[in-house]
C-alpha cells in the first residue's frame, strides 16, 4: 500500500513537469510573446525591454525555462492585467479558490446522491419504464448545454419567481465573519447562521447547473456498471449460497460495481472546474471559474497561467485520493 | 480446373504464396461470417429501436434544412428590417408581427432567418472540429496500436496528459491563444479536444484486434505487416469509432455553443451561429428571454439527435448489450 | 420393458425415499421478437440419499438449465418454468422466493464452473466462507471464522488460517475450486449440485478435485447431482447417469449397466468420442457427427434423429416415448444392442 502511494506520487511529480513544460512552451508561443502576456496593455518599449532582460529572454531556452521553474516554485506568476488589475496573480487563485471549492464540492455531493441511487435503481429495473426514463432523462441532460441550464434555472427561480437570489455569492451589506472563505462553512463556524443560510441560497442554483454534467455521467455509469456486475458469476454464487436479497445488493453487488464508479468521480473534477467556467460567469459568482471566464476573454495570461497550472495539480491530486480509494475498495490492486 | 492442383506436380514457392493466401481469404471469411451477421443483427434492431429512429429523424432534418437554409429563409441575415422597431431603452427587441414569425433581434434583424441560417454554421462546426478530431486521432491512435513498443508507449503519454485536461477547459485555453477569434479558431480548438479520445479508442481496439486470433493468423502466414494494418486491422476497429464520431458531433455543438458564450467562437456576426447567437442573448434575460430560448433549443433538439443515434449505434453493435 | 431392465446393477444401495424428484420439469425462454426454445422438455429424475447422479450431454442439453431451475436461479425475466421438483416433501418451483432463499447455501448448495469468476474478487475468502454460515446458522462472523478455517483444512487447502485473509486472486484455480467447495458444503447441505466443478481447470487438478469431492461424498452422506459433458468423469463418481439430449433425458441407468450396455445411440456415440489408449492402431474415432443446430423438435421426431446413424422411419415421425421406469430405461425407436 505504501510503494502504491509513494509510486503514485513520483508519477504525480512527473505529471507536474510535463505540465510546467507545456505551460511554458504555451507562453513562448503566445502573440507577442511573455513579455506582452505579462505586460499586457502597459505595454511600452521601455518597459519592454527592461522586462525582457530581466526574464533574460536572450539567454537560451534551457536556461530560461530553469528561469521559469524558479519563480513558478517562489509563486511569482506576474501581475493580473484584467480580472483584479495590479493583483497578484497567484493571490487572485488563492482568493478565489475557496468559492470554487464550495461550489464543487456541494456539486458533485449532489450528483453523487442522485446519480448512484438511481443508476442503481434503473439496473434493477433494467428494460422497464422507470430504465427508460431514467436514461432518456440523462441523456437529455448531457444535450442541455450546462450555461443554458444555469440560464434557465436564473431565469425561472431568480427573476420569475424570486425565490433565489440573481447572483453573487452573499446579499450585499451582510455583515459576516469570514474564516476560510467557504461562507456556508464560516457561518457554521461563527454560529452566524443568517450568513449560512443566505450564502447556501446563492449557492442552491449554481450548483444546481453545475451537478448536471457529473449527475449525467454518475447515474450513466453506475448503471451500466451494476448492470455487468448483475451478469457476474459471483452474484449467481452469492444467490446460490441463500445470502439474504440486502446482502448480495449490498456486498456483492454495489461494492464491485463501486469500482468503475469512484474512477469516474474522479475524473469529473476537471469537468466541474470547466463547467464552473460557465456556471460562475452566469451567476457572476466570484469563484475561479468566473476569473478564469474574464481570463480567457480578456487574454489575462498571468491569472491564466496560475488557474491553469493550479487547477492541473488539484485534479492531479484529487485522482491520487480515487487512486487510494480504489485500492481500498479493490483488493487486486492494493495487494499486487 | 487449374493445373496448379494437378497432384503430378510439386507446388512451387509462387504456388505456396498463393496457398497462403487462400488460406488466409478463408481464414477472413471466417471471421467475417459473424462479423456479417453482427452487423446485419445491429441494422435489424437500429431498424426497430425507436431511439434510433427519432435520433436518425432529427439528424435527417437538421442536415436538409443545414443545406437549403440560405434559400428558404424569408429574409437575409445580414438585412434589418425591423431596425425602425428596436428602442434600447423600452422594447430592445421587437416581438413576431406578419412576415416575421419570431420577431427580431436586438439589431431588427430577422430571428427566423438567422436561426434557420445558424443551422449552417452549427453543422460546419460540428461536422469540421469531429472531422479534423478524427483525422488527428485516427493517425496518433493507429501509429500507437499498429507500432506499439516505444511510439506506442509515447504516444499515448501524450495523449494520456491531454485526456486528463479537461475537454471544454483545453477548448477554452486553445481559443484564447488566437489574436483573433474566427470560426477556424473555434473548430480547431474542438477538433483538439477530440483528437485523444479518438487516438485512445482506436489504439485499444487496434491493441484488441492485434492479439486477435485472425490477425495472428495473417501474421503467421507472413502477410506484411502494412496489408495487416490497413486491411485486417484498421477496418474491423472502425466500429466504435464510427459510434464515438457520432457522439462527438454532439458534443462539438455543444462546446461551440461554450465558446460561443464566453466570448471566443466567431464574432463575425454575418455568420449567425446558434452558440453565438445564444452568447448574445445573455443580455437581454429579463427582457426577451426567447432570444436564447430559441437558439438553445435548437442546440439542444440536435444534439439529442446526434446523441440518440449514437448511444442506439452503441447499443446495437455491443455484442454484450444483445440480451 | 424386459430389454429396459436388463441392466440389473441397481444403484444407490440403500435406495430408500428419493431426496429429491424432478418431474417433468420444463423451461421455456422467450426472447423478444424471437421463437420460444425449449431448453428443457420435460426431465424427471430422483436423486435419493447419498446417491451421486449424473447429467450428461453436449453444451446446449439443458442440463445447466436444469440445475439452475431447481436452485431458483435462473434469470428472472423472459422464462417459464413448470413441473415439479420435490425436496423434503416439499416442490422447490412453488416455493416462496424468501423460502428458497432459506433452502439455499443450507438444505442445496451448489458449485460452479469457473471457480475465478464464481468469487467475489474484492471479498475475502474467509468472509465468503463465514457469510453462509451467518446467514444460516445464526453464527457471529467471529464464531464462524474457526469453522471457516476448519473447513478450508477439509477440502485440502494448506495453511488454512492464513488463506481466510486472502482474496480469490491470490489463490490458484484448484484451491479456488477446492473454496467454492468448502463454501457449498459450510452448513452441511443434503444436496449438493456441481456444474461441471472441473471443466475450468488443468488435468491434474481435475483429478485432485473429483478424488475430493468423492471422498466428501462419501464423508458426509450428502447427496450429488454431478453436470459434466465428460464421461469419464461420470465414470469415476457417479452412481447413477441421466443422459440429456435436447433438453429431454435420452437414457438413463446404472453406472456399469450403461457403460456395459448403452442402448442410445446418442449414448454409444459419446462413449466412442473418449479416446482410448487401449484401442487398435488405426481405429479411427468415431465422434457424433453434426451438431446441436441439426436438432428436430421433439413435438413430432427424435430430436437426434439427423444425427443418427441408426435412424429409421418414425424416428423423424413421431415422439419417442420412454421406455423403462425412474431408473433404468431409454428414449429410442430403434435401440442398440438390442439384439443380446
Amino acid at each position: 500500500m505504501l510503494r502504491f502511494v509513494v509510486r503514485r506520487i513520483l508519477q504525480m511529480c512527473l505529471v507536474a513537469f510535463v505540465l510546467s513544460m507545456l505551460i511554458f512552451v504555451w507562453l513562448r508561443s503566445l502573440p507577442g510573446g511573455p513579455v506582452s502576456a505579462i505586460l499586457g496593455e502597459r505595454q511600452t518599449p521601455a518597459r519592454r525591454a527592461a522586462l525582457e532582460a530581466a526574464l533574460g529572454l536572450d539567454q537560451p531556452l534551457h536556461v530560461q525555462y530553469l528561469r521559469f521553474l524558479e519563480r513558478a516554485s517562489q509563486g511569482k506568476f506576474g501581475v493580473s492585467t484584467k480580472v483584479l488589475p495590479g493583483e497578484d496573480a497567484l493571490q487572485v487563485f488563492l482568493d478565489r479558490l475557496p468559492a470554487t471549492v464550495e461550489l464543487s464540492l456541494l456539486a458533485l455531493f449532489l450528483a453523487i446522491a442522485l446519480g448512484i441511487p438511481l443508476g442503481y435503481m434503473a439496473a434493477r429495473r433494467h428494460g422497464s419504464a422507470v430504465d427508460t426514463g431514467a436514461v432518456i432523462f440523462s441523456l437529455v441532460g448531457v444535450a442541455v448545454p450546462v450555461f443554458f441550464l444555469a440560464f434557465l434555472l436564473k431565469y425561472f427561480f431568480a427573476v420569475e419567481w424570486n425565490l433565489l437570489p440573481v447572483s453573487g455569492r452573499q446579499t450585499t451589506g451582510l455583515d459576516a465573519t469570514r474564516v476560510t472563505g467557504m461562507f456556508v462553512l464560516d457561518g457554521i463556524l461563527t454560529r452566524e447562521w443568517d450568513a449560512s443560510w443566505d450564502a447556501f441560497k446563492h449557492l442552491i442554483l449554481p450548483a444546481v447547473a453545475l451537478a448536471s454534467i457529473p449527475f449525467a455521467v454518475i447515474f450513466r455509469i453506475t448503471r451500466a456498471s451494476v448492470l455487468d456486475v448483475l451478469d457476474e458469476d459471483y452474484v449467481r454464487t452469492a444467490e446460490a449460497k441463500g445470502l439474504t436479497a440486502r446482502v448480495v445488493r449490498g456486498r456483492h453487488v454495489l461494492r464491485n460495481a463501486m469500482l468503475p464508479v469512484v474512477t469516474t468521480i474522479g475524473l469529473q473534477v476537471g469537468g466541474l472546474l470547466a463547467g464552473a467556467v460557465l456556471t460562475e460567469s452566469v451567476f457572476s459568482y466570484r469563484g475561479i471559474g468566473d476569473a478564469l471566464a474574464t481570463a480567457f476573454r480578456e487574454k489575462d495570461y498571468a491569472v491564466l497561467q496560475v488557474l491553469i497550472l493550479m487547477g492541473a495539480v488539484i485534479f492531479v491530486l484529487v485522482n491520487l485520493l480515487v487512486d487510494i480509494a480504489y485500492a481500498l475498495i479493490d483488493p487486486r490492486i492494493r495487494t499486487r | 480446373m487449374d493445373d496448379n492442383t494437378g497432384p503430378s506436380r510439386r507446388p512451387t514457392l509462387g504456388d505456396r504464396r498463393k496457398e497462403r493466401i487462400d488460406a488466409l481469404a478463408t481464414a477472413g471469411t471466417v471471421v467475417d461470417e459473424p462479423g456479417k451477421s453482427l452487423l446485419r443483427s445491429a441494422w435489424e434492431r437500429l431498424r426497430r429501436d425507436p431511439v434510433f429512429l427519432v435520433g436518425a429523424a432529427i439528424t435527417l432534418v437538421f442536415v436538409v434544412l443545414a443545406i437549403i437554409s440560405p434559400w428558404i429563409a424569408p429574409w437575409d441575415v445580414t438585412a434589418n428590417p425591423l431596425i425602425d422597431k428596436v428602442r434600447p431603452q423600452s422594447n430592445p427587441v421587437p416581438g413576431p408581427e406578419p412576415g416575421h414569425l419570431l420577431g427580431a433581434d436586438d439589431r431588427g434583424r430577422d430571428l427566423f432567418s438567422r436561426l434557420l441560417v445558424g443551422s449552417r454554421q452549427t453543422l460546419v462546426v460540428g461536422v469540421f472540429a469531429t472531422l479534423l478530431g478524427l483525422l488527428g486521432g485516427i493517425t496518433l491512435g493507429a501509429l500507437a496500436g499498429a507500432i506499439g513498443g516505444f511510439v506506442d508507449t509515447v504516444v499515448m503519454r501524450i495523449v494520456d496528459v491531454m485526456l486528463s485536461f479537461p475537454a471544454l477547459l483545453l477548448a477554452f485555453t486553445i481559443a484564447s491563444l488566437a489574436r483573433e477569434p474566427s470560426q477556424w479558431t473555434l473548430i480547431i480548438a474542438i477538433a483538439t479536444t477530440q483528437v485523444p479520445i479518438f487516438a485512445r479508442l482506436l489504439r485499444g481496439s487496434m491493441l484488441a484486434q492485434r492479439s486477435s486470433d485472425h490477425v495472428l493468423a495473417a501474421r503467421s502466414l507472413g502477410v506484411r505487416p502494412r496489408a495487416i494494418v490497413f486491411r485486417h486491422m484498421l477496418p474491423n476497429a472502425m466500429g466504435p469509432v464510427i459510434v464515438q464520431a457520432t457522439l462527438s458531433l454532439a458534443t462539438a455543438i455543444i462546446e461551440a455553443a461554450a465558446l460561443s458564450f464566453l466570448g471566443l467562437g466567431n464574432p463575425d456576426q454575418r455568420q449567425p451561429e446558434w452558440g453565438q447567437m445564444l452568447g448574445l442573448a445573455q443580455r437581454y434575460i429579463s427582457e426577451a428571454p426567447h432570444l436564447a430560448f430559441y437558439p438553445a433549443g435548437c442546440i439542444i433538439v440536435v444534439a439529442l439527435g446526434f446523441t440518440l443515434m449514437g448511444e442506439s449505434l452503441r447499443e446495437a453493435l455491443d455484442p454484450k448489450s444483445r440480451r | 420393458m424386459t430389454q429396459a431392465t436388463q441392466h440389473s446393477s441397481r444403484p444407490g444401495a440403500g435406495s430408500s425415499e428419493p431426496l429429491l424428484s424432478v418431474r417433468d420439469l420444463r423451461v421455456t425462454f422467450q426472447r423478444q421478437g424471437e421463437e420460444e426454445f425449449h431448453a428443457v422438455d420435460g426431465v424427471s429424475f430422483d436423486v435419493r440419499p447419498g446417491q451421486t447422479v449424473g447429467l450428461v450431454g453436449e453444451s446446449g442439453c439443458g442440463k445447466s438449465v436444469t440445475s439452475l431451475a431447481i436452485m431458483g436461479l435462473l434469470p428472472g425475466r423472459g422464462n417459464r418454468v413448470s413441473g415439479s421438483a420435490i425436496f423434503d416433501g416439499e416442490d422447490l418451483l412453488t416455493l416462496s422466493p424468501s423460502a428458497m432463499r432459506d433452502r439455499r447455501g443450507s438444505e442445496i448448495a451448489m458449485i460452479f464452473q469457473d471457480p475465478l469468476s464464481s468469487l467475489n474478487p474484492v471479498i475475502s475468502i474467509g468472509r465468503q466462507v463465514t457469510e453462509v454460515m451467518e446467514r444460516h446458522q445464526g453464527l457471529s462472523r467471529k464464531q464462524a471464522t474457526p469453522k471457516a478455517a476448519d473447513l478450508l483444512e477439509r477440502v485440502g487447502i494448506p495453511d488454512p488460517k492464513a488463506r481466510l485473509l486472502n482474496y480469490p486472486h491470490q489463490l490458484s484455480g484448484g484451491m479456488r475450486q477446492r473454496a467454492l467447495i468448502a463454501m457449498a458444503l459450510a452448513c452441511n447441505p443434503r444436496l449438493l449440485i456441481a456444474d461441471e466443478p472441473t471443466t475450468a481447470l488443468d488435468v491434474t487438478i481435475q483429478a485432485q478435485i473429483l478424488a475430493l469431492l468423492k471422498e466428501l461424498v462419501v464423508d458426509t452422506g450428502t447427496a450429488l447431482v454431478m453436470i459434466t459433458h465428460d464421461l469419464g468423469v461420470v465414470a469415476g463418481l457417479c452412481d447413477e447417469v441421466n443422459v440429456l439430449y435436447g433438453g429431454k433425458v435420452v437414457e438413463r441407468g446404472g453406472r456399469h449397466g450403461l457403460f456395459r450396455d448403452p442402448r442410445h445411440p446418442y449414448t454409444v456415440g459419446l462413449l466412442n468420442s473418449i479416446p482410448r489408449l487401449d484401442a487398435a492402431r488405426g481405429d479411427k474415432l468415431s465422434p457424433v457427427p453434426g451438431s446441436v443446430a441439426d436438432n428436430l423438435p421433439w413435438t413430432a421426431a427424435c430430436a437426434f434423429a439427423p444425427r443418427c446413424s441408426n435412424a429409421i422411419d418414425p424416428c423423424t415421425a413421431e415422439t419417442p416415448q420412454w421406455e423403462g421406469d425412474q431408473v433404468v430405461g431409454f428414449r429410442c425407436f430403434n435401440p442398440m444392442g438390442g439384439t443380446r
